[in-house]
């Protein structure tokens, strides 16, 4: 396995002269269909599209493939029923989704304390991010988005997969104060071609998803302000993140749906801070999250080997 | 008591003192806040709060209340048993610190807590009334109730909890904090299991009067369980006093001068001997840790004070060990006796209770900080966790005390008396047992 991998990586390489030009359509067939699984989307993977991806062909999240986005004629009951029984495993802290929901809280820290001290917000305010515009790309159910609103800020949450916007969106209304989102499926370029800005922009663990790294952070740059806030967060490119991430992950523990993350498609945090400064975005700080199996508990470290995310301002021009 | 001091907890830190908190409580005290006067009669319901409690309500700066009214610091305590051979001696003084403990009436520690919230402009509202009913996890297919209070769309309200109180009104909560004691109503409705046993054991409640100023805390183990006087100022002391059912019902009826001469039968020369002030002879076998002696080990078997009469009525308690299974689930968390009652027989129940309380206070502002839900489960876990170790543990220590001194046989006397040379002159057991008792230490042994 590892060797399949390693000789993809090293045909890559041959392929393509810089690590950031866009990703060749894959040699194999089989490669391409492990492309497409997309293990969270309840609709029948697709084969893959005639024509080679383009520049713009971002995959956001864990989402379907660009086309016609199809939107329901009209909500029936039926359809909330069943769009409210599913949106308990999003939110079901013991779902599927638990990893997320266990590494959350720590994801969290590292944004409140980076963003209030780069917006000079109090920290011991229980509504510190009010009056700031965030945008949650490639938010899911709205794991981030919700705490984000209940720390006081305006949220905008988009996602590639409508149905995910559904999800989020009841889940959302249960409380008052969560109901304020705006929850939109769409895709950060469609953002940035209307012209949205926000004060901070968080996409986490959604670049290793994506085809192009290097041109979606130039549209979440383009959605920030500037001096405003981005927050990206991924996994390292390592032999240990490989290791953990994905044997330990998806082989193992059975946390991830194998087949969720290619160590291919990951960022060292080298790449992320250089792209991210052609996309105009200085890298100020940047943390490692840790679990500890014991605890079962995740923390912020330095360590950045397997975990990381990245908090970066907006150039001034 | 304890959920008060959640109360003053929550009020006292600035991430969660714009939290809406309702207490729903049928106390009458709450309704009608009938000053206390430092002349009023003492009341037959006391605590003993530990120093790690009282550094809480000095946190939160309840503590300045409670010094305006009676209490009771005191540092020194004195244990023994009715066979005669052994005891134990404690001073604050032994691990540097001024006092053991304060011993401070029920009612007093109720009102300051309900003065320091009063000052502040913590957003609460009083409820006088009983939980009659809770439903705590509502469907999206059964929305459409509207409650008589709220007006907001009964859609946004369909997951929070919802109570119903016995004058009819209903409150919407995101999270429900059961404080309401042993036989909690709240605990029973959210269906949590209890595991625990009832002690054939009553407790004897009373306060007395001496003739001079009691500043030690006595306990003598008798045959049926053991003897407790401890000071309350001015003179006043109050008795737990376990003893089997029975004689419990005896001793409540009985006239004031008898009681008053039982009490100084057991408190003294009742039951067995004196334990003997053997300084000397048993000193020498532990003169290897001689360097190290206590300054209680030095001090001699001193008898209590008489007691002179009867300072209020008695009051007659079933004891019982009881601990809930989870403390949290969606929605829901218990905090004191509600999740834990203890015997009382070394004064720890309420300061668990306590510190129950500061616990959760603590997960709650992380847990806002972060803006979760409060009443979302994976928070109130780690509030779970953090507790269950502990008050598990010390439940443990207390039971295995319990069931050690009620049984009278030759060697076990023996070995207890062991147990009381032991602790008395074996300096860093003897300070290891002060800063456990005292809630400074968190772990019986090894810290």
């Amino acid at each position: 396995m590892a060797s399949k991998l390693l000789n993809y990586c090293h045909l890559q390489a041959l392929c393509s002269r810089h690590v950031f030009s866009p990703r060749l359509p894959h040699p194999t067939r089989a490669a391409l269909t492990l492309l497409h699984f997309r293990p969270f989307s309840d609709a029948p993977s697709s084969p893959p599209p005639e024509k080679p991806h383009s520049y713009n062909n971002t995959r956001n999240d864990i989402g379907m493939e660009k086309g016609p986005i199809q939107t329901p004629s009209s909500l029936k009951e039926l359809e909330l029923v069943k769009f409210a029984s599913i949106a308990e495993t999003w939110w079901d802290p013991e779902g599927p989704f638990k990893p997320l929901h266990v590494m959350n809280p720590t994801r969290l820290a590292f944004i409140r304390s980076t963003l209030c001290r780069h917006f000079r917000k109090d920290p011991n305010s229980s509504r510190p991010f009010e009056g700031l515009k965030i945008v949650d790309v490639g938010c899911g159910g709205g794991i981030l988005s919700e705490p984000l609103a209940r720390m006081g800020a305006a949220v905008m949450g988009v996602d590639a997969v409508e149905k995910n916007i559904k999800i989020a969106r009841l889940h959302a209304d249960l409380d008052p104060v969560t109901s304020t989102i705006e929850y939109c499926c769409t895709t950060a370029e469609r953002l940035v071609e209307e012209e949205r800005k926000f004060d901070a922009v968080i996409s986490l663990e959604v670049i290793e998803h994506v085809a192009d790294p290097a041109e979606f952070c130039k549209s979440l740059a383009a959605l920030t302000i500037p001096d405003g806030a981005t927050v990206i967060s991924t996994i390292n490119r390592s032999m240990r993140a490989y290791a953990t991430a994905i044997i330990g992950a998806e082989y193992i523990l059975h946390w991830l749906p194998k087949g969720t993350h290619q160590w291919s498609s990951f960022l060292t945090p080298e790449e992320l801070v250089l792209i991210l400064e052609r996309a105009n975005i200085t890298v100020k700080e940047m943390a490692g999250f840790v679990y500890n199996p014991f605890t079962r508990r995740w923390s912020l470290s330095d360590d950045i080997s397997v975990n990381f995310i990245s908090f970066g301002t907006k150039k001034v021009q | 008591m304890v959920g008060m001091a959640l109360a003053c907890s929550l009020a006292s830190m600035p991430l969660t003192k714009h939290l809406n908190v309702a207490i729903i409580d049928s106390n009458p005290a709450l309704g009608s806040r009938v000053r206390l006067k430092k002349g009023d009669p003492p009341d037959a319901r006391v605590s003993t709060v530990t120093p790690a409690t009282i550094s809480l309500f000095k946190d939160v700066g309840a503590w300045q209340y409670i010094e305006q009214n009676r209490h009771a610091y005191f540092h020194k305590m004195q244990v023994w048993d009715y066979t005669g051979l052994g005891y134990t001696r404690y001073n604050a003084r032994d691990i540097n610190k001024e006092v053991l403990g304060c011993v401070v009436e029920n009612k007093v520690l109720h009102d300051s807590l309900l003065s320091c919230i009063e000052t502040t402009d913590f957003q609460k509202t009083f409820h006088p009334s009983r939980l009659t009913s809770m439903t705590l996890h509502q469907s999206s297919s059964s929305m459409g109730m509207d409650s008589t209070l709220l007006k907001t769309t009964s859609s946004s309200l369909g997951h929070l909890a919802k109570l119903e109180l016995s004058d009819g009104k209903s409150i919407f909560a995101k999270l429900v904090v059961g404080a309401d004691g042993g036989k909690s109503r709240v605990r029973e409705l959210a269906g949590f299991k209890t595991t625990g046993w009832n002690y054939s054991q009553n407790a004897v409640i009373c306060t007395v009067e001496h003739s001079v100023e009691n500043r030690c805390a006595w306990q003598r183990f008798l045959p049926a369980g053991p003897i407790a006087l401890l000071p309350m100022g001015n003179n006043f002391s109050n008795i737990v006093w376990t003893m089997n059912p029975k004689e419990a019902g005896n001793r409540k009826l009985m006239n004031e001068d008898d009681f008053v001469k039982d009490t100084n039968a057991a408190l003294d020369y009742g039951y067995g001997p004196h334990p003997k002030s053997s300084l000397l002879e048993m000193g020498d076998m532990f003169s290897w840790l001689r360097g190290d002696v206590t300054l209680s080990a030095t001090e001699g078997f001193e008898v209590p004070p008489k007691v002179v009469k009867l300072a209020s009525e008695r009051m007659v308690f079933p004891l019982s060990l009881k601990h809930a299974n989870d403390y949290a689930s969606k929605r829901v968390v218990l905090i004191g006796d509600a999740a834990h009652t203890v015997h009382p027989l070394a004064g720890q129940g309420v300061n668990m209770g306590f510190g129950d309380a500061l616990a959760l206070s603590r997960v709650i502002a992380e847990g806002i900080a972060v803006g979760i839900d409060i009443g979302e489960v994976t928070m109130l876990k780690k509030y779970e966790e953090e507790r269950k170790r502990t008050n598990i543990m010390m439940m443990a220590i207390l039971d295995g005390f319990q069931k050690a001194y009620s049984v009278d046989f030759g060697p076990l006397n023996i070995l207890r008396a062991a147990v009381f040379h032991g602790a008395n002159y074996i300096s860093p057991l003897k300070r290891n047992i002060i800063s456990y008792a005292s809630g400074d230490q968190r772990l019986p042994l090894f810290s």
